[in-house]
């Protein structure tokens, strides 16, 4: 009986055969390997978008931080809370306080028109009314040029994302809306989360300019705690004075990224998949041609005594190194070309651009190899049978 | 591996018959052969008579239409095609009128391949193949490659590969079909000795009569058929 150590020899012997044959069939073998690194490359290209997008939307949000929207409505633009039930809302329990009182932000939330530094077409742009708490509230916004706005006046600072995106944003710059003009006054950062894709001025100066009256379309407010969530939003939805609904910023921001992430991914994998049948028809081609030229050699060891599945593993395992070498290449072409290529998008529940950047993740990476995988093995799988399958005799006689 | 009054190899009533499309090629009919333990038996006959296939069948690598093949009590017909290939690592040794070495492999690593299919450890498969590619007169060629051997070095290796395992039985089809007349004697020489001096039971195809001449018994095949004379 021959033993696995045995079978694992005769398996690695004739890998090394086929291995060492590859670079006589090396204008086949790139074929396969250069379209599996294509389907790699745009696999991970596309994925890297969604990947970029939902993290710059999770960035955003926190598990200790709460949201407050109108009954009903999905998104801020169709909320609208007044002055009285903001006030309300920030006196509620389960939120963090400083000397001021509750961390709470009533805030509003308009779109305006601003040119694409890239284009110079026009692209939608939230700009945002925020309360006096809205830093505090937001643990990562950090000032990264210039100063903060005051108070009362006709200015904004301008999120990272959108100063890198959008012309007329830098600081010192003023923005023409109607008859207003905004004084950019410093650019803040957000750890890479949508807000940096935003545009922030005092709320009390954006209600008038748009016409808002005193209302507000949202409250964001810091727990005290995590835990304390519960509590908070029950207070809120059992007090008859209000009709709103309460989350958590990381379940909001995870929902709003849902559609454009599965957008995005569901046309990378097809993108993908079309490309992918090429490549493992390459693969199929190459394996076969292999087969082909070694029909005799294959032959010869089967003659000899050596297993029909040692061979088809053998024939596999070939298709696999060619996907996997093809499969690292676009993997690590991906990672150079696209990882941190900083890009805007459409948010569809608002509306309005999200800047963001490309991210090429090591599970992405591995990901995308493992379907190189898929393709080199489904490519060596036909000639590997057909190689085990043709008689040892008929095989002899070829030449 | 046992035998009986000595027979070694037992064909008895074979028949192959290949199909292309709907036509039934009759290769082989009602044939017979005993060959015994020891012999030298060269198969000769013309083109097309059924001597590849009748060694083929004798070697496990391919199966009769009808009838029997034993080798030393083995039926080999009734074998599957996985105890087939277990079976002829252990018992057949082949040598092929091209060699049929790997072009990639050196001299000692195409001989030690069927050893690999054995429980040998490295040491002492390296033994083995030195023996046999000192037995073929090549120790010295062991690390060079086909390409940079003669045809005639090239079959030596072949042959060392035939026998490194010490099989049962040596089947060579047409070993001097690619090699110039001293090569071919060379080799002739050489399968003589092994049946003469170690007792290797071999059954040869050949086609030319300076060949077989060299065997200790020939019989011819002729549209299917066993002759123990040429029947012209």
């Amino acid at each position: 009986m021959i033993s696995i150590a045995n079978w694992f020899s005769q398996v690695a012997s004739i890998t090394l055969v086929n291995l060492r044959t590859v670079t006589e069939r090396k204008g086949s073998a790139l074929t396969a390997a250069v379209g599996i690194a294509g389907v790699v490359l745009v696999l991970i290209g596309v994925l890297s978008i969604a990947e970029g997008f939902r993290h710059a939307m999770r960035a955003t949000g926190a598990d200790d931080v709460a949201l407050v929207l109108r009954t009903g409505a999905d998104t801020e633009m169709t909320s609208g809370l007044q002055r009285e039930e903001t006030r309300v809302i920030a006196d509620a329990p389960g939120l963090a306080r400083d000397d001021n009182g509750a961390l709470a932000s009533p805030e509003l939330f308009v779109i305006i028109n601003l040119p694409k530094r890239s284009t110079g077409t026009d692209a939608n742009v939230p700009m945002r009314g925020v309360g006096p708490s809205a830093r505090a509230v937001r643990a990562n916004v950090k000032l990264e040029q210039g100063r903060w706005f005051e108070p009362g006046r006709n200015e904004v600072v301008v999120g990272a994302g959108a100063a890198r995106a959008f012309a007329g944003t830098d600081v010192g710059h003023t923005i023409k809306l109607g008859t207003h003009e905004w004084l950019v006054v410093g650019v803040f950062s957000a750890g890479g989360g949508a807000a940096e894709s935003e545009i922030w001025t005092d709320a009390a100066v954006l209600q008038p300019a748009y016409h808002r009256g005193d209302t507000y379309q949202s409250v964001l407010a810091r727990l005290s705690s995590t835990g304390s969530f519960q509590a908070f939003k029950d207070a809120l939805t059992s007090n008859p004075r209000l009709s709103v609904k309460v989350l958590r910023q990381s379940e909001f921001f995870a929902e709003q990224s849902t559609f454009l992430t599965n957008f995005i991914r569901g046309i990378g994998f097809f993108i993908a998949f079309m490309m992918a049948l090429g490549a493992f028809f390459a693969a199929l081609n190459t394996m076969y041609g292999a087969v082909a030229a070694r029909v005799r050699e294959i032959a010869t060891l089967r003659a000899l005594g050596f297993g029909t599945f040692a061979v088809i593993v053998s024939v596999l395992l070939e298709s696999l190194v060619v996907a996997i070498i093809g499969g690292a290449s676009g993997a690590v072409i991906a990672y150079l070309a696209f990882n941190g290529y900083q890009a805007t998008t459409m948010n569809w529940q608002t509306f309005s651009q999200v800047a963001f950047a490309f991210r090429v993740t090591p599970s992405l990476m591995i990901q995308a190899i493992v379907w190189a995988s898929i393709i080199g093995l489904l490519g060596g799988l036909f000639p590997a049978i057909h190689a085990a399958r043709t008689p040892i005799a008929t095989a002899l006689r070829e030449t | 591996m046992s035998t009986t009054d000595g027979v070694l190899v037992r064909v008895k009533e074979v028949d192959k018959v290949f199909r292309r499309g709907s036509e039934e090629i009759h290769v082989l009919t009602g044939l017979n052969l005993e060959v015994k333990a020891g012999e030298f038996l060269a198969l000769m006959g013309p083109s097309g008579s059924g001597k590849s296939t009748l060694l083929n069948l004798i070697g496990g690598l391919d199966r009769a239409t009808r009838g029997t093949v034993e080798i030393g009590g083995d039926r080999v017909d009734q074998m599957s095609d996985h105890a087939l290939s277990g079976w002829r690592a252990r018992h057949i040794g082949l040598v092929f009128q091209f060699y049929n070495l790997l072009p990639v492999l050196t001299a000692e690593r195409n001989v030690e391949l069927p050893l690999l299919l054995t429980h040998l450890s490295k040491a002492e498969r390296r033994k083995h193949v030195e023996v046999a590619l000192g037995m073929v007169g090549l120790s010295h060629r062991t690390r060079h490659y086909p390409r940079q051997m003669s045809g005639g070095e090239q079959q030596r290796v072949g042959i060392a590969r035939a026998i490194v395992t010490d099989p049962t039985i040596l089947l060579c089809d047409e070993p001097t079909g690619d090699l110039d007349r001293k090569s071919g004697d060379e080799i002739l020489a050489l399968l003589q000795a092994l049946s003469r001096d170690h007792g290797k039971t071999i059954v040869m195809v050949t086609h030319d009569p300076h060949a077989s001449a060299r065997a200790s018994r020939t019989v011819y095949l002729n549209k299917g058929q066993l002759f123990s004379e040429n029947p012209g």
